[in-house]
């Protein structure tokens, strides 16, 4: 019976495969790695645990329960847009690296046990870290190193939480955590990183924009969620996620509007995306789960969607900043409606997939009397529409018209697009076959007339201030710049201060020198003074002195004897 | 080389309809609030218009904000070249 071959199984196997087989051959085995392994997926039988004893030690490398299953079935479903989205690709080691990429995604959603998370938890790391380098510039050099030793460190404190884990319980298991102890805290801070906790967040806005514009749509989607499900399966109900997910709602909207790479906006909006789905792990009731998984869920598709948009423009015009573009919608019809469907959905439009999904996290913080953290939810919700909503499709398709006149992006990129397009709509929709597979029975209904109503309102009157901004001239404008984040630690504050302790212990190091090269030369100058050839006592003396001198010495002596 | 083709908001005409259909759903989505009661969790959410003044005024002063941030944020591109 072949359903009970890990996912992971199949995507690694058609990664090899496609690291030896030549174009056309390489294009069947890159399409049917997903198929396959989300078929797998589909047959097989909730509650499956296969165990393998390796090293007197039993390891759960496959765990099949409704939690793991869902963001098993999205992940095969990313990896498969992100395929197809770069078919066209003709490098052999994005391909490549991208099904290893997907694989381990899905094989760490599915592992058991802690060594078996960890184990694709690095996997996905170098692999994803190819899929920045193969951009081939300096800038994605660089930032795609700093990417790897960030995933590393996480990966580090990971290793770290589970052997100190293990033995404090003895259990590798990968079930509830908790911050119980130091283990715990290891863990909340490997999946936080990963997570793109406050400050802690920059790796993603600083090597996301700098991947291919094929290899960004696979970055969306597999390490945050991941993170995610990993926190869901660990912290779920931990009150800190409530304050660090509104927290990352909120900040990175501000970055989002003043920022100019289109695709660092879009990667300061996943934070903020991210931020529902960690509070609504944090919130921690049946509700809140459900609105955190199927959020991550919907997130996927409609941000796979939103940055194969950009990776389109990127592909076809070579521009992604907004001071470039603009006027796209004349030459790109369906790629500019395509995006405003994605727009649509992250903005949580009804019919759209957001919609059902967000505001399971938003009615669960309000259920528990969590205020605030629902007020800046809100506040996230309209700042996310704002600058994912309205300006990304504004200034990459409309705004004023760069001149570019480009042709629509290759079939293939125009096929996954669509595809996550209509799954996008579906979902908004039909939300009930997403609820159906979510980790606890759903009893919420999205489409009240309350709901529709007060979002049509919160979204509309956002996009009302857009337009009264931008038409008074108050809005900012797209000006060519960074804009620094705590990433300036480590790019700008510490190599500063290390050049300047360098150049301190440098100028200390001469000082010394010359100081020892001194009191050398001062000490050379006195023996020199004494023994050179002027010098006293190398001056020769006179046989009758020495005899003299000779005879006192003897005579002291005779004296010193006698007595 | 041919003249280029007119596109849909290269027209003013059609920019200004496109923007007076959204005023106009704008004033109605408020209207409702008039009409119709809002079944709601929370005190705030039932004050007239909330979501609507809510939604606008988050957005004025997110990008007055963000505007002001630019100040302290801002570097030239090249800034971690050098």
């Amino acid at each position: 019976m072949t359903s009970s071959v890990p996912p992971f199984v199949v995507f690694f196997a058609a990664a090899l495969l496609a690291a030896m087989l030549p174009g056309r051959s390489r294009i069947i085995v890159l399409v049917l790695a997903p198929l396959v392994s989300g078929f797998q997926l589909i047959e097989v039988p909730e509650g499956l645990r296969v165990t393998v004893p390796v090293m007197g030690y039993e390891l759960t490398p496959y765990r099949v329960d409704r939690l793991s299953l869902l963001f098993g079935y999205v992940f095969n479903l990313a990896a498969f847009l992100g395929i197809v989205f770069s078919l066209h690709v003709r490098d052999r080691w994005q391909h490549v690296a991208g099904l290893f990429y997907a694989g381990s995604a899905v094989g760490a959603v599915l592992a058991g046990d802690l060594v078996t998370f960890f184990v694709f938890w690095e996997i996905a790391a170098i692999s994803s870290a190819v899929l920045i380098w193969a951009r081939r510039t300096p800038a994605s050099l660089a930032a795609g190193l700093r990417y790897l030793v960030i995933q590393f460190s996480s990966g580090l404190l990971l290793l770290a939480g589970m052997l100190i884990r293990f033995h404090e319980t003895g259990s590798l298991s990968f079930d509830y955590i908790g911050l119980a102890g130091v283990s715990g805290w290891l863990l909340f801070l490997a999946f936080g990183i990963k997570c793109a906790f406050p400050l802690l967040h920059n790796w993603m806005t600083d090597a996301y924009p700098e991947a291919t514009p094929t290899g960004a749509v696979f970055l969306s989607a597999f390490t945050t969620k991941a993170a995610v499900y990993a926190l869901a399966r660990g912290f779920p109900g931990t009150d800190l996620l409530i304050y660090i997910g509104a927290l990352m709602t909120c900040f990175p909207i501000f970055y989002a509007v003043i920022e100019n790479d289109l695709r660092r906006v879009l990667s300061y909006s996943i934070i903020n995306q991210l931020g529902f789905m960690v509070c609504g792990v944090g919130i921690g009731t049946a509700l809140a789960i459900n609105g955190a998984v199927s959020h991550a869920f919907s997130h996927v598709i409609y941000k796979g969607l939103l940055f194969m948009a950009m990776g389109a423009v990127l592909h076809m015009t070579g521009k992604i900043k907004g001071t470039e573009l603009g006027g796209l919608y004349k030459t790109m019809p369906i790629t500019t409606g395509l995006c405003i469907v994605g727009a649509c959905s992250i903005s949580a439009f009804p019919l759209f997939s957001g919609f059902v999904s967000k505001s399971m996290v938003m009615a669960a913080a309000l259920q528990e009397g969590y205020k605030g953290i629902w007020l800046a939810l809100l506040l996230a919700s309209a700042g996310v529409f704002h600058h994912a909503g309205i300006k990304i499709p504004f200034f990459a398709f409309f705004a004023s018209d760069s001149g570019i006149r480009i042709r629509e992006p290759p079939w293939n990129m125009l096929l996954a697009m669509a595809v996550a397009a209509v799954l996008c709509v579906f979902i908004g929709v039909y939300p009930w076959l997403l609820y159906s597979l979510l980790p606890f029975p759903v009893a919420y209904s999205p489409y009240t007339g309350t709901h529709v109503i007060a979002q049509l309102q919160l979204l509309f009157f956002a996009a009302l201030a857009f337009a009264w901004l931008k038409l008074s001239g108050l809005y900012p404008p797209e000006i060519r710049a960074v804009n620094i984040d705590a990433e300036w630690v480590y790019r700008r504050l510490a190599p500063r201060a290390l050049r300047r302790a360098m150049g301190a212990a440098l100028a200390l190091h001469l000082r010394l020198q010359m100081g020892f090269l001194r009191r050398l030369g001062t000490v050379i100058g006195t023996l020199f003074l004494y023994y050179g050839p002027q010098g006293i006592l190398a001056r020769t003396w006179a046989t009758g002195s020495m005899v003299l001198w000779v005879v006192i010495l003897l005579g002291i002596y005779l004296i010193a004897y006698y007595y | 080389m041919a003249q280029e083709r007119q596109h849909i908001f290269d027209k003013p005409k059609n920019v200004r309809r496109l923007l007076w259909t959204f005023y106009l759903a704008c004033a109605l989505l408020l209207a409702a609030d008039f009409i119709y009661h809002r079944h709601v969790i929370h005190d705030w959410e039932s004050l007239w218009g909330f979501y609507a003044l809510f939604g606008f005024s988050a957005c004025v002063s997110l990008v007055l904000i963000a505007k002001q941030l630019r100040r302290i944020l801002m570097r030239p591109e090249n800034y971690y070249d050098e």
